[in-house]
């Protein structure tokens, strides 16, 4: 059985993950312990609310460390809605103590430019072919529920030996198009609720976590 | 590409049992919430939203209880309200498994609560529910001046509604709860007057509810500018379900799950 560490920053609703994990067969535990988050085979990264408050948590618990180090020995992490926004370089997000993203991927997180903000809902997302993570459910709606997503994609296109390992990027629409997840290696992540998306979300985790 | 109406049951929450009769079939117990939870989410609710109306705060650890087990047998997204007086009730609340939480009369009081808990948790958590009815004219006559109410539509609270929703929304609200008091209970269809003049001042997304009784009333509250449709009796009682409902707004050419 797969071990899941779900990393306990002080972010919101996580008692979803956890028991959503569970559900499709994974060994799920809740802490913000360093050994235990890089012995994990996942790590699955949550995150509600403001980016720079998530970033200020997670730089707190050693995050940036953690997700580090996993990645450096190919060890899968999954980021989820603020929890992949931090995975870029940055936010526009107003803030009174403003923090650097992650910087793993290029990009930085701007406004939707809709009617309504934030967009919240089920949406539908533009999965490219081959994705792992959406095997089974790429033509599903999944929830959304944020203001802010990063709007271009702008990681060169990797060639030659790397050409094999470019990074999948789906998309869906609100105002404009914005990246709904990304899955590069052994770091994915999604815009949308997994956890809160059903049966399509379920699906979508239980291909995570088989992958482990 | 558009994202979905979502069709929203809410279930009124007593003490730990749903009151406000439920007939469903192949229920055990049709007053347990989290069986009821668990059967909206098989017919295809796009989300829940529970109204806790428990009088007595001692009966409050019970509420927390129900959302602890929805949200571990329930995979949509919980709104939970009702009695929400404090940024630390909201954050019981998050904590015990909801992911959005309701405030209506403790915001009416004191709105900086709704920056307090946007600041906190984020906008997406905060729903501002406003019951809000029609002003009467001399004779008696319902006109186009709405007004917010508070302990269930039987006291104005003195503010105009659409005022009081943009302002909620300048404040950090990340939706609103529309509940027309005067369409509540008649199942002659939503206040579709109501739902367009609050679309027109607030840009954050709208759940027109009061009023839904049958399958037809749903598309015209979307197209009057509703992002979500709230319903109680009308599927408690199994006169719709939510796969009929999403019918006919999918006839209506409107996007659903």
């Amino acid at each position: 059985m797969s071990r899941v560490v779900v990393f306990d920053y002080g972010s919101g609703n996580v008692r979803s993950a956890v028991r959503a994990l569970e559900h499709v067969g994974a060994e799920v535990e809740l802490t913000a312990d360093r050994a235990a988050a890089l012995a994990a085979d996942g790590l699955f990264v949550p995150g509600v609310g403001n980016f720079h408050a998530c970033m200020a948590g997670l730089r707190a618990a050693e995050g940036p460390v953690v997700i580090d180090l996993r990645l450096s020995g190919g060890r899968p992490v999954l980021g989820v809605c603020v929890g992949m926004q931090v995975l870029f370089d940055g936010s526009d997000e107003p803030s009174a103590a403003p923090q650097e993203g992650l910087g793993e991927w290029p990009g930085a997180v701007s406004r939707l430019q809709a009617d309504v903000v934030p967009h919240m809902g089920w949406s539908e997302v533009d999965v490219p072919a081959g994705s792992h993570l959406f095997a089974g459910v790429e033509s599903e709606r999944f929830y959304f529920v944020h203001s802010y997503a990063v709007q271009s994609w702008t990681l060169e296109e990797p060639t030659g030996a790397f050409a094999a390992v470019a990074p999948k990027v789906t998309w869906a629409q609100h105002g404009g198009r914005f990246v709904a997840a990304v899955e590069n290696g052994p770091l994915a992540a999604t815009q949308f609720h997994p956890e809160k998306s059903g049966d399509a979300g379920l699906a979508l985790l239980e291909n995570w976590v088989k992958s482990l | 590409m558009n994202v979905a109406t979502r069709v929203i049951p809410c279930l009124d929450v007593d003490g730990g049992r749903v009151v406000k009769g439920v007939n469903f079939a192949d229920l055990r117990d049709a007053g347990d919430p989290v069986q009821l939870a668990r059967a909206y989410g098989e017919q295809g609710a796009d989300e829940l939203t529970f109204l806790d109306v428990t009088a007595s705060s001692g009966n409050r650890e019970t509420t927390y209880d129900i959302v602890r087990r929805t949200a571990e047998q329930v995979f949509i997204p919980l709104t939970v309200g009702g009695g929400v007086r404090t940024v630390d009730d909201v954050d019981r609340l998050l904590r015990a498994g909801a992911d959005k939480v309701g405030i209506n009369t403790a915001a009416i009081a004191r709105p900086e609560l709704i920056s307090e808990v946007a600041d906190r948790f984020g906008s997406q958590v905060l729903v501002l529910s406003a019951d809000v009815h029609r002003r009467r004219d001399a004779s008696g006559a319902p006109t186009s001046e709405f007004e917010v109410t508070t302990h269930g539509g039987r006291q104005g609270a003195g503010l105009d509604a659409i005022e009081w929703c943009a302002r909620a929304a300048d404040l950090g609200a990340g939706e609103i709860l529309l509940n027309s008091m005067d369409a509540d209970g008649t199942k002659d269809g939503f206040d579709l007057e109501l739902i367009e003049l609050v679309r027109r001042e607030v840009r954050i997304p709208l759940i027109a509810s009061g009023g839904a009784g049958r399958v037809d009333h749903f598309a015209p509250a979307v197209r009057a500018g509703a992002d979500a449709v709230l319903a109680a009796s009308v599927f408690h009682f199994g006169e719709l379900t939510i796969g009929e409902v999403k019918d006919a707004l999918r006839e209506g050419g409107i996007p659903v799950r």
